[in-house]
């Protein structure tokens, strides 16, 4: 509890902490309004296959994918920028068993990372519906089925993006690096993929953790995709496998 | 007072190809300042993060009172370690900084601005740290060092830095906390300071420990005491303390005498009627001693 509550001092007694929340949040919700809009005057347009497979949940959701590497890197920032400015020693010499110190920084992260996602995704969700309904294009509502659980879920995939971001923090110690491999993980993996033959773009579409994840905030099911918990689970799985190993690091290696 | 004792056996850390400290045994006794001394690169700063569970020794073992660091169950009110004052984040106010590591160790909140005070920080309490000049950093580091009033406190070369009033403090503060019973151990590359500061010495060299004596032992056994010498009749001088088995050199015009106390020059000049211009015992300076303890122990020397 002590812990928690250093960890909480330290998140909250920055201003960058605040200012790259901030940012994150109104970027997001930005480009997510934008991006409806163009999808609402995309829709009158669009062939019967397009409208059959319209999701106007994930449509308004696209701020998810914009806050994802925002997110990430707020995440890694919380462990690196330890160890760019030195004050890990100061935080060890306090806090010696170093799997405690992990915990409580994963704890307050995941809890400020949470709220950020439920924000972004409940609000960009209702600005979107908003644009939807007023341009006459099929809008969804939290009542039908699935959709809140999209809506809930992208918050969630927040969530484990920034664990990801901390994750990665850990192993590397460096913010360039980890931010490196986070743009990398994120979105370079993905984009390359699709020009990889066939049948490994699919497998990469399936099973790439951040592709299976984003599952979760769809409600219309895609062909060749995981379900939604399942794709989510494994996304879980991957950030909790390199948590691990960022604390078995943070534990055998020299601080 | 075992509960204050640091005890090093065997202690030993290798990086790759570079072996930084080397079977180092020793204790640091409370009640008196410890000055451990070596040359830049010695191991001093390895030794104490080993002490304190930041480095994980290659072998041996170190404890603080009797525990290895990362097993006290309440570290910061056993041991306040000052290693690197610019270990703080620069966008954290002083007081927030020490907040969360008074926070994290179950210390009161209230203990934050009582430390403040007793450095000279309050009134910038919430400037952020990276607006700090070295020296009052270094004073954040020892607020930091004795938050949870610690019977045991390191200070990494806490003089580096400071302006004359500030190594003053300083210097004043460590006796205090050796006069209060506690453990004081402070490294330093400056002998000087050390034999101001400073009642007993650990002298590491190579990682591997040279002297472990009170400094007044240490400057007896190691350094060589001569006399200086001026007189009118120089040569007649120096032909007479010849005799008296002294050995001399020169040291500009003057005589230097080893052998003889001033006393018995004195003596020696007085019946021979030789008048001296200048009579002068001169003890080697803890630097001269060092120098010459650690001259093949240097790993970046200059060759002479």
């Amino acid at each position: 509890m002590n812990i928690l509550r250093s960890e909480w001092t330290k998140f909250a007694s920055l201003r960058s902490t605040w200012l790259t929340a901030t940012v994150t949040v109104v970027l997001a919700l930005s480009v997510g309004a934008l991006s409806a809009t163009g999808q609402a005057r995309g829709y009158p347009d669009a062939s019967a296959a397009e409208r059959t497979a319209w999701d106007p949940t994930a449509a308004s959701l696209t701020a998810i994918t914009v806050a994802q590497l925002a997110i990430g890197v707020l995440g890694v920032l919380v462990i690196t920028a330890e160890y760019a400015t030195g004050s890990i020693q100061p935080s060890l010499l306090a806090v010696p068993r170093r799997g405690r110190l992990l915990a409580a920084k994963a704890g307050v992260f995941t809890l400020v990372a949470v709220l950020i996602g439920q924000l972004i995704g409940f609000t960009s969700f209702f600005l979107g519906q908003a644009v939807f309904a007023g341009q006459g294009v099929p809008y969804a509502t939290l009542g039908q089925p699935e959709v809140a659980r999209a809506v809930i879920g992208g918050g969630l995939y927040l969530a484990a993006l920034g664990l990801l971001g901390l994750g990665l923090g850990t192993v590397l110690r460096s913010t360039a690096g980890a931010i490196g491999t986070l743009v990398t993980v994120t979105l370079l993996v993905r984009a390359v993929a699709q020009a990889l033959p066939e049948r490994m773009a699919a497998w990469v579409n399936k099973y790439w953790p951040t592709a299976s994840g984003e599952r979760i905030f769809s409600v219309v099911p895609t062909d060749g995709a995981l379900a939604p918990w399942p794709g989510f689970g494994l996304l879980c799985a991957c950030v909790a496998a390199v948590g691990a190993g960022g604390y078995l690091l943070l534990r055998t290696k020299d601080a | 007072m075992s509960d204050t004792i640091i005890e090093a056996v065997g202690l030993t850390k290798r990086y790759g190809d570079t072996l930084a400290v080397d079977v180092l045994t020793f204790t640091v006794q409370p009640g008196r300042v410890t000055g451990f001394l070596g040359p830049n690169g010695a191991g001093k700063s390895t030794t104490m993060r080993l002490v304190l569970g930041l480095d994980a020794p290659t072998a041996g073992t170190v404890t603080v009172a009797g525990q290895r660091y990362a097993d006290l169950a309440r570290p910061l009110h056993t041991v306040g370690a000052l290693l690197d004052a610019r270990a703080v984040h620069p966008g954290r106010s002083a007081a927030n900084h020490l907040l969360a590591l008074a926070q994290a160790a179950g210390i009161a909140r209230t203990r934050v601005d009582e430390v403040l005070g007793l450095v000279g920080l309050e009134s910038i309490a919430g400037r952020r740290a990276g607006t700090f000049s070295l020296g009052m950093s270094q004073r954040l580091g020892i607020a930091a060092a004795l938050l949870g009033g610690p019977p045991v406190v390191m200070f990494d070369e806490p003089v580096n830095g400071l302006d004359p009033e500030g190594i003053r403090w300083i210097r004043t503060l460590m006796r205090g906390l050796a006069a209060e019973g506690r453990t004081v151990l402070v490294s330093s590359h400056l002998m000087g300071e050390m034999a101001l500061t400073a009642q007993h010495l650990l002298v590491i060299g190579r990682g591997r420990l040279l002297a472990d004596s009170t400094v007044d032992e240490f400057l007896h056994r190691h350094g060589t005491e001569n006399v200086l010498v001026r007189a009118g009749e120089q040569d007649g001088l120096a032909r007479l303390l010849r005799r008296s088995g002294a050995h001399l050199g020169t040291d500009g015009d003057a005589l230097l005498v080893q052998g003889l106390t001033a006393t018995e020059i004195g003596k020696l000049a007085a019946a021979d009627g030789i008048a001296l211009a200048e009579l002068t015992p001169r003890r080697d300076s803890l630097e001269d001693v060092f120098m010459t303890l650690t001259a093949d122990a240097v790993e970046f020397g200059v060759s002479a």
